[in-house]
């Protein structure tokens, strides 16, 4: 058992041991999959939901109970885009570390970037990841490459990489710059029904960049990332996708323009998805002053209000499918002990996401449970063409139980990942995971001692 | 002595118009200490200053040292390229291995905006920004105000037009700052691609066209062009550049009488201002050089806690 402060105990999966019973009583079940929302007792044996009934079966004596009274129990939440930094950069995150961040975060499954070093860009290192998550506290399912070493030059093996397991293919960090080699594996990738996730950046435009470009930049004398940048990509690939028939994810969307094009590329058809993070639609640009704090250091970049505002209308009227973490662990030399120019873009997020949902989005009424539960759970687990994201009977018991009232400050020295890089540091949040069930054992508890 | 408010001198962004006063002040003092035969005063006797350069800028330097030994102080100094950083130094290592050897102010120059900021949250010496990226450069705005009040006598409701590439000028962003706060009427001029695309967070206005500019100003400001900026396909041709916002002898003619002609130097002659010009009787670009050494006294003596001059 891991404990951190503040009453948290993470029980690292111990897999000669079978998991055991579990009743979780008088939760608020939601799972909007079989429009369920009512307050019932969900039994679990075996790793398998065996009962979602007002009251445990009888004769069912669980080895554990749970009382969920005034708390939500929802499917198993998913990030699906994380870094876990291995193989490659070990003292940022490991896949056993990162997965202990994404239990304690509220997620029983994430999905992993292969901007790893090496590239996660054919079978073998695919399938390192898969064989490395399986003791893991949490489900990982890799993300392989678009293109060999995220080179933009040519295709990375998508079959063989599905074949070892990876749901989707990425070059995130970077878009792949040649139209041709985009239509390419958009047209190629329609053989494994498997989501494109483009990061939409024209290099070109952001060169040397490292804020927004805003107001803020100008003030700042920094040269700009503009917005621009991010939606001619987000526009050409949507144009892609059309022309091919492929189906892509477009990822961190920042911007109010993404949000206006993806908007419209949706009334018209386009199969297409796309996500946003918990600090694009929480931090501004002008966080950055006066401080150029580095921790709020990342790619897209943090934009201005506008944007953000309209970041919140795309999540409420269901533009944006789904929240992920982009979960970007660095070490303080690379974040905090350099000048801004010189440190590392990103943040890290899983064990603030759910916290940050709760009390910006939930708190503020931009989204109801339910969609909560949607855009972190049921809509992730589709995109990526898994079973996972319902409570339905003989499902996976892939359970987590949400304390939406408890009041926590964060503190990034009470986290499990091995990185410190959040920008929610001291941050008030309402909500957590109060329990983490990953495969039908309970790995994480909070709350409560 | 009343004190500044301020503790470090990170920008002029901010800084109040008693602060800028007392420096300046302060400033005409130490200029005629600076005509004396003696031309050092005692007054930062036993401080050491580290002039910490990580881009080349010898006029700057200079100026700052010689600032220094003029009130006594030990200068000391370090120039590192920004490269050091990747060799795996970082720069807390840096200014912590330098604050060891117990300094008391930093004067610091950086290709990087923020960096000052960044070095008030490693070390309790005072620091002074001499330049970083294309953020702020306090003390260049201090002594163009100082020569234009020279000059003028004055700073409320001047105008002023700073011409040139606005965008990568820290030279313009502290001049806007610090001569809107003296109440001068601030218009920054360059050819769009050179100017910011969102320019609302400065209090200036901001035109291309250079005629609108300079009209009824009493002071034009150049800013000097990095030439490479043409293969960045920020403009055309240095030929078309001068044409349009260079200043030469026929386009003084269209503008006040009375008009004063500045530039940070160094100057790129022919381009930004013919010679004739940049030595002619309208130009006080020397001055402003003389008066670097006053203004940056001024800021270390009175940032620096030093005794009485
Ligand atoms: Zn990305």
């Amino acid at each position: 058992m891991l404990n951190k402060k503040d009453n948290q105990k993470l029980y690292p999966v111990d897999p000669t041991v079978p998991p055991g019973s579990i009743g979780i009583l008088n939760g608020r079940v939601i799972d909007p999959v079989n429009g369920t929302d009512d307050r019932l007792c969900v039994a679990v044996d075996k790793g398998t939901i065996v009962s979602i009934a007002p009251e445990l079966p009888s004769g069912f004596t669980p080895d554990t109970t749970i009382d969920a009274a005034g708390k939500w129990v929802v499917p198993g939440l998913m990030d699906m885009h994380v870094h876990l930094r291995e193989p490659g950069r070990e003292d940022r995150e490991t896949i056993e570390t990162g997965t202990r961040a994404a239990s304690a975060g509220g997620f029983t499954a994430v999905a992993c970037m292969p901007n790893t070093n090496p590239v996660l860009d054919e079978e073998s290192k695919i399938r390192y990841v898969v064989q490395r998550g399986e003791p893991c506290t949490c489900r990982i399912y890799p993300i392989g490459s678009i293109t060999k070493g995220l080179e933009g030059k040519e295709l990375s093996p998508f079959g063989e990489m599905v074949r070892a397991g990876a749901r989707g293919v990425s070059d995130d960090g970077k878009s792949v710059i040649s139209s041709m080699l985009m239509k390419n594996a958009l047209n190629y990738s329609k053989s494994f029904d498997i989501p494109v996730i483009c990061h939409c950046e024209d290099s070109d435009l952001t060169k040397g960049a490292h804020m927004n470009e805003s107001a803020v930049s100008t003030r700042l004398g920094m040269r700009g990332i503009p917005s621009i940048s991010e939606e001619i990509m987000v526009a050409r690939d949507i144009m892609l996708a059309e022309y091919t028939g492929a189906r892509i994810h477009i990822a961190h969307v920042s911007t109010a323009g993404s949000v206006r094009i993806i908007r419209e590329a949706k009334a018209r058809g386009v199969n297409i998805t796309c996500e946003t993070c918990p600090h694009y639609f929480t931090l501004i640009d002008e966080d950055l002053i006066p401080a150029f704090d580095t921790y709020k250091k990342m790619n897209p970049p943090l934009r201005t209000a506008h944007d953000r505002d309209v970041l919140l209308e795309g999540i409420a009227d269901g533009t944006i499918d789904i929240i992920a973490s982009d979960h970007a662990p660095h070490v303080s030399e690379d974040k905090k002990d350099v000048e801004f120019e010189a440190a590392s873009f990103g943040v890290i997020g899983l064990e603030t996401s759910l916290g940050v949902v709760l009390t910006y989005l939930i708190g503020k009424k931009v989204i109801d449970p339910h969609r909560l539960v949607e855009r972190m759970s049921c809509v992730p687990n589709r995109i990526l063409g898994l079973s996972g994201g319902t409570l339905s009977r003989g499902a996976d018991a892939d359970i987590t139980v949400i304390d939406p009232d408890a009041r926590w400050k964060v503190d990034p020295n009470c986290m499990y990942s091995k990185s410190r890089n959040t920008a929610f540091d001291g941050f008030e949040l309402q909500g957590y995971a109060s329990c983490t069930i990953s495969q039908g054992r309970i790995v994480y508890e909070r709350g409560a001692a | 002595m009343m004190g500044l408010a301020i503790q470090h001198l990170l920008g002029l962004e901010g800084v109040s118009r008693d602060d800028i006063i007392q420096i300046l002040d302060t400033a005409d003092n130490f200029y005629e200490v600076l005509q004396r035969k003696i031309k050092q005063v005692p007054t930062l006797r036993g401080k050491t200053i580290v002039n910490l350069f990580y881009e080349n800028s010898t006029r700057t330097r200079i100026s700052f040292e010689l600032a220094e030994k003029r009130l006594s102080a030990s200068p000391l100094n370090f120039s590192a390229s920004t490269s050091s950083v990747k060799k795996g130094e970082t720069l807390r290592d840096t200014i912590r291995n330098i604050e060891a050897m117990k300094i008391d102010m930093v004067v610091v120059r950086h290709g990087c905006p923020g960096v000052p900021f960044f070095l008030t949250q490693c070390t309790d010496a005072v620091i002074v920004n001499a330049g970083d990226g294309a953020h702020e450069h306090p003390t260049q705005a201090l002594l163009d105000m100082m020569t234009i009040r020279q000059r003028l006598g004055k700073l409320e409701r001047l105008k002023v037009a700073i011409i040139g590439d606005v965008i990568h000028s820290r030279v313009a962003r502290s001049n806007a700052w610090g001569m809107t706060t003296m109440g001068m009427d601030v218009t920054l001029c360059g050819p769009p691609t050179l100017l910011p695309q969102h320019s609302e967070s400065l209090p200036v206005k901001i035109t291309d066209n250079i005629e609108k500019a300079v009209g009824d100003a009493h002071v034009v400001m150049l800013l000097r062009l990095q030439l490479e900026r043409q293969q960045g396909g920020m403009f055309p041709s240095i030929r078309e550049y001068r044409e349009r916002y260079g200043i030469d002898l026929e386009k003084i003619s269209a503008m006040r009488d009375d008009v004063i002609i500045m530039h940070p130097g160094p100057i790129n002659r022919g381009i930004e201002l013919s010679s004739n010009v940049a030595d002619g009787d309208k130009s006080i670009i020397l001055d402003q050089v003389t008066n670097g050494v006053a203004v940056r006294m001024a800021v270390l003596y009175l940032l620096g806690g030093g005794e009485n001059a």
